[in-house]
Parts: structure tokens; C-alpha cells; sequence
């Protein structure tokens, strides 16, 4: 049995821990509304990138860039994983990487280098553990103010290792903000550019017949414009990817604070208790001494 | 409205100008275009410069980065990497950035053309047509 003095200390540490974690949770919520925000404002700019591109692709030339050209033989890899900096965000990392884990272990397999560019520093850290390549790091970004050019620097240096032939596929892994209680990991493949916005677009021009399909003209020729839009292509795919994981990384940091919270309530709610049973059992204790000294006194 | 296009300006932070106009001229990448109502379908790519259009308002000029514009019959979109209405330009940081391109391009050997001096030329159009935007 704890004396009573050990039990109070405790209740007040375990007071102490909630009001931390009642604060992060404050803050991460404010975080998530600006992550949240910025995410919404960004989808515009993305939905009409998406509706453009794809009405070029219908009029651009199959190899028009040699960002669309799979190749035969795929030796080595990139994965660009986007992981939080910061920990206390429940399960948010561990998905992450564990899903990093499995891919990075299936194409081991089939006897393909995997190197990875890791955004935050759970990724990083996580690479350099497992002794995984590591090309690129970026910390500060996921979570933290950023803007369109950190995914374009880092989307410019993928592209050119592509086409130098330093890797031959180039994925991405991040966190999918499906709302506030799901965030799951996602791979997209970056490089080359999988054809299936093409293909959905092709049927819905047969189905519809040709009068509703708009042939552009092109300033300068649609090849030209299409080996400029398709790199912007990566650039914004890596930047939605960030900014998803920033959002979800809030998300899930707003939920495990919560959690902690509660859990910090129910053990305050025992302590009390056990220091109510210690005061009380102290006090009967004392009681049964003075009652038995009177009966000695007067006997 | 028959008469009218719907003019977007979108950037990844976020929508610039979203409003029914009468006429858009664009800085295209081979020359200056303007759009009417009833325009054929067009794509262009866009240098930086000032797009104007002629809206409810009145002229309005902004600055608009690199980017494209997507021109149908009665709307045009265009999607650029920034853009930003006379109010809006920080006129000291165009005019470092200015600066700093020229420093970077007086520092190179006009024969070697890299990277570099490309990156530098392009930050010195925008800054130029920020600046020349916010001052007339």
C-alpha cells in the first residue's frame, strides 16, 4: 500500500501531464485548420491542372516526353516517404513506415535497390536505422509552413535523376487525410507517369462522340506543352502529398492527445480513490488506537 | 451570360481572381494573346508578365508568373505559380530579388550558359514586370 504522500505526488504529476497534453491537443487542432485550409485551397489549382492535362493527353503523341516511357528492366528505385518530424502522434509514423517496410522488403526480393527521399525526420531516422539509402532529406517541411517550391526543388532533382537513368521507378508513400479519425498510407507511383489518366478520358470521348471532345490548339505545339505540364504534374503530386501528411500528422496528433487526455482523467479518477481509501484507513487506524487507549484508561 | 468569359486565376495558395469579364489579355510564351467571348479552344503556355482583363470593375492588370491558360468559348483558366493584384506585390523583395539576379548574371561568363544564369534571368523577368506593375 502507497502512503498517502506518494499517491498525492503522483496525482499531481499525472495533473501536470494532462494539462501538457490537453495543450498539445489545442494546438495541434489549431495547426490542423491551417493544414486543413491551405489543403482546400490547394485542390483548385490541382482539379484544373488534372482537367487540362488530360485534355492534352488525348492530343499529344504516346512518347511525347520521356516521362511516360516505362522501362523493360527496373533496377533501382526511389521512394519518397513523408513522415511527420516530431513524435506523439500515435500510430501516424509507424503506419507510415511500416508500409515503407513492405515495400521497400517486395522489391528487395525481386532484386531492386531501393533508396529513399525522406521528408521529415521519423523517415530519415528511420532509413539510417534500417541502413536503407538515403538520397534526400528535407526536414521542417511536413507539419511546418511550406510552400509550392520545396516540391518543386525536390521535384525537379527526381525528374533529372529519372532521366539520367539513376533510377527507373520513382514512388511515393504518404498519409491520405480521409478525416479526423483516418489517415491512411498511400503509394502512388511518380515516375514514369502511369497512362491511366488517358485511358478513362479515351472511353468517356468514345461514349459521349466526338463532338464534345475539344481539340485544342496549342501555343507552342502540344508535345512542347505537354513536356512542360507533366514534370508540374510530379511537382504538384509531391506537393498534395505533403500537404496531406501535414494535415493528417495533425489529425492524428489532435486524436492520441485527446486519447492521452482521457487516459490521464481515468488514472486521476483511481488515484483519488486509493488516496481516499489510504485517508480513510489511516483515520479508522488512528481511531482504533485512541477508542483502545480510553478502554485501557478506564478499566 | 452570352456575352461574358469566366475568367479563373489559380495558383497552388490559392484562387487570385474567379469573376465574369468582358476580355483577357495573356502574356503568352510566343507573344501576347487576348481572348474574347466565344474564343476556340486554346492552350498556351504563359511567360511572366501582367495579364489584364476588363471585368464589372473596369481594367485590372495583375502579375502572373509562369504557368498556362486553358481558353474555351466562355472561360479561361489559368494556372500559374503566382499571381498577384498591384496591392499585393512586395515591391522591396521584387526589387532584391532584382538585384540579386542582376549580381548573379553580371558574375557570369556570357559564353557559359547554365543552370544558374537560366534560374537567374527568369527571377529577374518576374521581378522586372512585379516592379514595373506596382510603379505604373
Amino acid at each position: 500500500m502507497a502512503t498517502l504522500k506518494e499517491v498525492k505526488t503522483k496525482i499531481a504529476g499525472v495533473k501536470k501531464t494532462k494539462q501538457i497534453t490537453k495543450a498539445m491537443n489545442m494546438v495541434a487542432a489549431s495547426k490542423l485548420r491551417g493544414a486543413q485550409s491551405k489543403m482546400e485551397s490547394f485542390r483548385p489549382y490541382a482539379g484544373k491542372f488534372a482537367e487540362v492535362l488530360g485534355s492534352l493527353a488525348g492530343s499529344a503523341a504516346e512518347d511525347a516526353s520521356p516521362l511516360l516511357v516505362s522501362r523493360d528492366e527496373v533496377k533501382k528505385i526511389n521512394v519518397v516517404l513523408c513522415t511527420s518530424d516530431r513524435g506523439l502522434c500515435g500510430g501516424f509514423n509507424a503506419n507510415l513506415l511500416d508500409k515503407a517496410a513492405r515495400l521497400q522488403k517486395a522489391k528487395a526480393a525481386e532484386g531492386i535497390e531501393v533508396s529513399f527521399t525522406a521528408f521529415g525526420k521519423k523517415g530519415r531516422d528511420w532509413c539510417k536505422k534500417s541502413n536503407f539509402p538515403i538520397v534526400d532529406a528535407y526536414i521542417g517541411v511536413v507539419g511546418g509552413t511550406f510552400d509550392f517550391s520545396i516540391a518543386t526543388a525536390s521535384g525537379r532533382k527526381l525528374i533529372k535523376a529519372f532521366e539520367d537513368g539513376e533510377f527507373d521507378e520513382v514512388h511515393v508513400i504518404y498519409s491520405e487525410f480521409i478525416g479526423m479519425a483516418r489517415q491512411i498510407p498511400v503509394v502512388r507511383q511518380l515516375l514514369p507517369i502511369p497512362p491511366l489518366a488517358k485511358e478513362p478520358d479515351f472511353e468517356e470521348i468514345e461514349e459521349i462522340g466526338k463532338e464534345s471532345h475539344v481539340e485544342h490548339i496549342c501555343e507552342p505545339s502540344a508535345d512542347a506543352l505537354m513536356g512542360e505540364l507533366l514534370p508540374k504534374n510530379i511537382c504538384i503530386q509531391i506537393y498534395s502529398g505533403l500537404l496531406e501528411t501535414s494535415t493528417s500528422e495533425h489529425a492524428a496528433r489532435m486524436a492520441a492527445m485527446d486519447n492521452a487526455s482521457k487516459a490521464c482523467d481515468d488514472m486521476i479518477g483511481n488515484l483519488t480513490l486509493a488516496y481516499n481509501k489510504a485517508r480513510q484507513a489511516a483515520i479508522t487506524a488512528e481511531l482504533m488506537d485512541i477508542v483502545g487507549g480510553a478502554e485501557a484508561l478506564k478499566g | 451570360m452570352a456575352g461574358n468569359i469566366l475568367l479563373e486565376v489559380v495558383t497552388p495558395d490559392r484562387a487570385v481572381v474567379s469573376e465574369e469579364v468582358q476580355i483577357v489579355v495573356a502574356p503568352g510564351l510566343v507573344g501576347e494573346f487576348g481572348v474574347l467571348p466565344g474564343h476556340t479552344p486554346f492552350l498556351a503556355s504563359l511567360k511572366p508578365g501582367v495579364l489584364r482583363y476588363k471585368g464589372s470593375g473596369g481594367e485590372e492588370r495583375i502579375f502572373v508568373s509562369s504557368g498556362f491558360a486553358e481558353t474555351l468559348p466562355n472561360k479561361v483558366t489559368v494556372l500559374v505559380d503566382a499571381a498577384e493584384r498591384k496591392v499585393d506585390i512586395d515591391v522591396a523583395r521584387a526589387k532584391a530579388a532584382m538585384e540579386r539576379a542582376q549580381k548573379r548574371l553580371a558574375g557570369q561568363a556570357a559564353e557559359k550558359e547554365t543552370i544558374d544564369a537560366a534560374r537567374a534571368r527568369a527571377a529577374l523577368e518576374r521581378a522586372f514586370y512585379r516592379l514595373r506593375l506596382a510603379q505604373s
